[in-house]
Formats: structure tokens, C-alpha cells, sequence
């Protein structure tokens, strides 16, 4: 049970509008991810949902229940922050148990749920730790283990994974997926990290200045993404956007072909350019090309190990049916 | 400095100053050892000789010793209790964003800049006198009879002055705590369903407990040897005379310098006693 509606939701800091009347549906169960550049009002827009900013127009429904007034702990919501915000002076059980002491949950009901947390987290050798005992990932699943046992309507997830390292980030991004998979609880998750979103979401939404620019399946985003924003946003490396007499050939304003939809080729290729830097990953090499007349840097993949090195001479073929095209507003062209 | 040569230097280069606190601290402290193991009174024949423990007896026996523990430590606790809890207070008020923070702030803590015997005198002449004081005026006003402030509540006087003084301090030191709390928790706490007086009690309370050990600790080291408040209001009538004043009194008015270097020596005992307590105290909370 977590159906969140925004209907016409806006949000003005003084005279800074930032983000201007905005519908949107999070389906019950879904997984969303808002994502976008810094300061798109992503975390803003999380932040009202959750009741930690009031709005400054519009409703917003929680399971078809006009929830724009209600305070943030009545929402039936539980969000898990950036910082983690674990209670520093309060052990890992504390922690996890502070949501349903307040909620007048009895003793009993407590150490159940949160034997089960714990236990679902990993956490049941941590439970009598502080949180400066833990490492950062051991501090992130508290987050989660304290968001769990209130039985939310809908998790939020404020940037969860952007102060873990690297390999972590894998890691716990696995797990918050697995974990939707067994609660099936709406969620809604916050990050700039597209990665990330595409891994993650079943419904992606791309902000931009507080504007939603798309909504869709991570594939869906991928194949028809309906500006060059979110073409450029969406898919890593980004998509090599190009414009100029190249695009008009195809009889748009720009075009748009993703780094893996460029064959490299022996010779008699549609492009070509010189290596400036080689990104050779192993399974895959990132090329990144200069002098190709189109932009001033193209990005290719190719597969696997590739013997190209700085300044030799690269042949190029886009794939015909795989290029984007967008026109003079940057919309998509069909 | 890892070499033996720099390293004797570096001993050689601090010995100066190192030799000088040694002195400034033993020579007064062995004096007054000296002298509480010696009948002396200046005016009255000098040196008479050594007399053992008796000066500690007498000083322990007489009526005067455990009233003024006891006002000493009441003095203490009471302005401990004020400046902590209003403290805590203001640094919350002072957190907020308003219009003219900067100099609201600078007024907050500007009574921690009037010297003792200044803000004593300010406060017995022109808030506490029983005829022309501000409080004398403020009771005539809703038709009371003034109170005489340092006779009647005399401990309480000093209690507020001392506190109006230090104030600012324990502000000053709780704020800069504050500050430093995420605000992260505070929402974390909001969204869990705690309201704002639990989130007082189990977020911002906790988090200031560090500085207030600290400022507990400082405080109290302080406080014990207040002197000049109590010099310009009450001369320890009234029920206020601590052991400062005390000892004070036996080496200057009675002009008997043996008894009131036991009284120092007790002194010393006490504050030491009350130092170990609060270390312990602050260990603890330095530990989490």
C-alpha cells in the first residue's frame, strides 16, 4: 500500500521557485528513481514528499489520502538519509528501535522486529555497537534496519550510497534492489548517479531544474529518450551528441549516437578521426576521438582489446538504425 | 628533534620556564604548608613556634567550617544549575535564524567582559538595593514591599549575580555545540514520529552532553574560588561566607596566618576531591 500522487506539487524558497507545478504517480510497489544534475530539486521534490518541507502549491496523496498538511511522521513514510543520521549516543538496537518506542510499539513487538531486521541486514552481531563503531556500510544497513521495522507505506532514499566507496556502492546497491524484491514497498530513490538509476529503477524520472524531462523504464529511456538532456543524461559513456551539416543529412538538428553503437572498422568507414585517449577496461576499450569534423571530442566502444594507441588513425561506422535524432527545441524526432 | 643533541637542547631551551611555574606554584604552595603547622600571628607576637595539627583542629572544629563548606558547594550547584539549564536555552534561542543575530549574540555575551567586583557593585547598587534599587521600584510598583535582597536572600543573591556573570560562558560553549549538530538527525528524529520536546531530549540533549561536562569542569574550578562577589555585597554575613571567604577572613581580619593556611590546605583538599569526581565524569563522556 503505497500509492504517491503529486498533483500540481510547487516549491518556492523566497523568490526562487524551484521547482514549478509538477504532476507525477509513484505506482504502489514501484522502485522510482528520480535522478539529475545537482541542484535539479531532486532531493527538494523527496523532501516534500516526506514532509520535511511544506509545499507551496498543489496536493500530494498518499494512498489517495490527501497527506499535503500531514506531519512528516503521520505520512506512514520512512526515509534513510544521505548522512545516514544514525543516533551517535544510542547502540545499533536503540537505533532501530527509536521509531517504534515512539510509536508507543510494545517491548516484545520490538525485539521481534528487530531481531528480524537484523537478521534480514546482517546486523545481528552489531546490535549492541554504536554507530562510530561501524563501518559505512554496516551504517548505511542500520539506516535501512531502522526505516524497516516501522513497516513504512513507502521507503524514501535520500542519496543512500554517495558516501560509500566504490566497490560498496555495488554492493549495497544489490542489496536495496533485493530487498525491494522481498518487501515489494514503494520506494523512491534520490541519486545523481544514473548508474545507479538505470541498475536499479523500474520507473526512472529525469529532472532538470525542477522540470520532469522524462518518465520511463531504464530501457525505455535508453532507446527513445525524447530530448537531448536525457539522451545525454541517460547511458554511460554519455551519447556522443552531434550537430551541424552530419545531422542534417539525417534531417535533424542534432543527432545522437551512443559510444557502443560505433563500429571501429578496418577501413571505408562513414567517420573517422584520430585516438586521442584509450580507456582499455579489459571486456571493453573507450576510445576518445578527435579531429572527426563532427564534435570536438567522440566517445566509441569498442569490444574487448583493440591495438589502437594515441594519434593512430580510426575508421568509424555509426550504426544506421541505432542514431537519434532531435530537432531545433531538442526534441526527439520519430 | 630526533637527534640526542636537539633533544637535550630542547630541555636546555624550556628549562627557564619550566623552573619559573615550578616556582610560582611550590613556593606558596610549601609556604602555606609551613605555616599551618606554625602559631603565627602577625600583629600579635609573630612566629610563635610550631603546634603540630592544631590549626587544623581548631579550623575543622570551628562553627564557622562546615556552613561555609556548605555555602560554597550550594553557591556552586546553584549557579551550575542556572547557567547549564539557561544556557542550554539561550544557545537553542540563539540558534535560530533571526533579524540581527550577529549583535544579539555579541550582547549575550558581553557580561562575561565586566569585571566581578564591577557587576557586583552594579548589581547590589542598582538592582538589589532595598530603597532605590530596580527591583525595590519594580515591588512598590505592584504595591509589595521591597525585599532586602543580600540580607533577606542573601545565598540566592549571590547565586544570581555570580550566574549572570558565567552565563554568557556556558552560552558561548553550548552554541558552538549546537552548531555543530546534523541536522539530518533532527529530521531522521522528526520523520520517526519524536516531538520536539522528545527530539530536545533524545537528540540535542545527548549531543550536548559533552560540552556541558565541559563546562561543568570549567566552571567549577572557578566557582569555588569566587571572592570578589561576595567581598563587595555581603562580606560573608548572611549566611555566605565559603571557604574562600573564610580563609580569607582568619588570615586578614583575625590576622592569624597559621589557621588560615589549614583552612587553605582543606581548601585545596576539597577542590581536589570535587576535581577527581568530574574528571571521571567528563572521561566518560569524552570516551563515547
Amino acid at each position: 500500500m503505497g500509492r504517491i500522487t503529486l498533483d500540481k506539487v510547487s516549491k518556492s524558497f523566497g523568490d526562487v521557485e524551484v521547482i514549478p507545478p509538477l504532476d507525477l504517480t509513484i505506482e504502489d510497489g514501484d522502485f522510482t528513481v528520480f535522478v539529475g544534475p545537482s541542484g535539479c530539486g531532486k532531493s527538494t521534490l523527496l523532501r516534500l514528499i516526506a514532509g520535511l518541507e511544506d509545499t507551496s502549491g498543489g496536493h500530494i496523496r498518499i494512498d489517495s489520502q490527501d497527506a499535503t498538511h500531514v506531519p512528516p511522521a503521520k505520512r506512514g513514510l520512512a526515509m534513510v538519509f544521505q548522512s545516514y543520521a544514525l543516533y551517535p549516543h544510542m547502540s545499533v538496537r536503540k537505533n532501530i528501535a527509536f521509531p517504534m518506542k515512539m510509536a508507543g510499539v510494545s517491548e516484545e513487538e520490538q525485539r521481534r522486529r528487530i531481531d528480524a531486521a537484523a537478521k534480514a541486514l546482517n546486523l545481528t552481531d552489531y546490535l549492541d555497537r554504536r554507530p562510530g563503531q561501524l563501518s559505512g556500510g554496516q551504517r548505511q544497513r542500520v539506516a535501512i534496519g531502522r526505516a524497516i521495522v516501522r513497516e513504512p507505506a513507502a521507503f524514501l532514499f535520500d542519496e543512500p550510497l554517495s558516501n560509500l566507496d566504490a566497490a560498496l556502492r555495488v554492493g549495497m546497491r544489490l542489496e536495496i534492489s533485493e530487498l525491494h524484491k522481498r518487501l515489494r514497498t514503494t520506494m523512491i530513490y534520490v541519486t545523481h548517479d544514473q548508474v545507479e538509476a538505470m541498475t536499479m529503477a523500474d520507473k526512472i524520472v529525469v529532472l532538470r531544474a525542477g522540470h520532469i524531462e522524462q518518465v520511463g523504464s531504464p530501457l525505455e529511456l535508453y532507446r527513445a529518450p525524447r530530448n537531448t538532456f536525457v539522451a545525454g543524461f541517460i547511458g554511460s559513456p554519455k551519447m556522443n551528441l552531434i550537430e551541424g551539416p552530419e545531422a542534417a543529412k539525417h534531417g535533424a538538428h542534432t543527432i545522437g549516437v551512443r559510444p557502443e553503437h560505433i563500429d571501429v572498422v578496418e577501413e571505408n568507414g562513414i567517420w573517422q578521426g584520430t585516438v586521442g585517449v584509450a580507456e582499455h577496461l579489459g571486456s571493453d576499450t573507450f576510445f576518445h576521438i578527435h579531429n572527426t569534423g563532427l564534435t570536438d571530442t567522440l566517445t566509441v566502444r569498442a569490444l574487448g582489446e583493440v591495438t589502437l594507441s594515441h594519434g593512430d588513425t580510426i575508421h568509424l561506422s555509426p550504426r544506421a538504425e541505432q542514431i537519434h535524432k532531435f530537432d531545433a527545441q531538442g526534441l526527439r524526432i520519430e | 628533534m630526533a637527534t640526542q643533541n636537539s633533544r637535550s637542547a630542547a630541555r636546555l631551551m624550556m628549562a627557564p620556564a619550566v623552573i619559573l611555574l615550578l616556582g610560582w606554584m611550590l613556593v606558596p604552595l610549601v609556604m602555606t604548608l609551613l605555616f599551618s603547622f606554625k602559631k603565627y600571628l602577625p600583629l600579635r607576637g609573630g612566629d610563635l613556634g610550631w603546634v603540630g595539627f592544631d590549626n587544623y583542629v581548631r579550623f575543622v572544629t570551628s562553627s564557622a567550617f562546615w556552613p561555609s563548606v556548605s555555602a560554597t558547594l550550594i553557591i556552586v550547584g546553584g549557579v551550575l544549575a542556572i547557567t547549564v539549564g539557561l544556557g542550554v536555552l539561550l544557545a537553542i534561542l540563539l540558534n535560530q535564524p533571526m533579524w540581527g543575530q550577529g549583535i544579539v549574540r555579541i550582547l549575550v555575551i558581553s557580561p562575561f567582559f565586566v569585571m566581578p567586583t564591577v557587576s557586583a557593585l552594579v548589581w547590589k547598587n542598582m538592582f538589589m538595593d532595598p530603597v532605590n534599587g530596580l527591583f525595590a521600584h519594580l515591588w512598590k510598583f505592584f504595591g509589595a514591599a521591597p525585599v532586602e535582597w543580600l540580607s533577606q536572600a542573601s545565598l540566592q543573591s549571590i547565586i544570581l549575580i555570580v550566574s549572570w556573570q558565567w552565563l554568557p560562558f556556558a552560552t558561548l560553549i553550548l552554541l558552538t555545540a549546537i552548531q555543530s549538530l546534523d541536522r539530518e538527525q533532527l529530521e531522521a528524529a522528526e520523520m520517526d514520529g519524536a516531538a520536539p520536546l522528545q527530539r530536545f531530549g533524545y537528540i540535542t540533549l545527548p549531543h550536548l552532553g559533552r560540552a556541558i561536562t565541559v563546562v561543568v569542569l570549567i566552571q567549577t574550578i572557578f566557582l569555588l574560588g569566587i571572592f570578589a562577589e561576595i567581598f563587595v555585597t555581603t562580606q560573608g554575613s548572611f549566611g555566605t561566607r565559603t571557604l574562600t571567604y573564610l580563609i580569607y577572613q582568619r588570615v586578614l581580619e583575625s590576622q592569624n596566618v597559621g589557621l588560615g593556611s589549614a583552612g587553605g590546605v582543606y581548601a585545596i583538599i576539597l577542590a581536589n576531591i570535587i576535581a577527581i569526581f568530574l574528571m571521571r565524569m567528563v572521561g566518560k563522556n569524552l570516551d563515547k
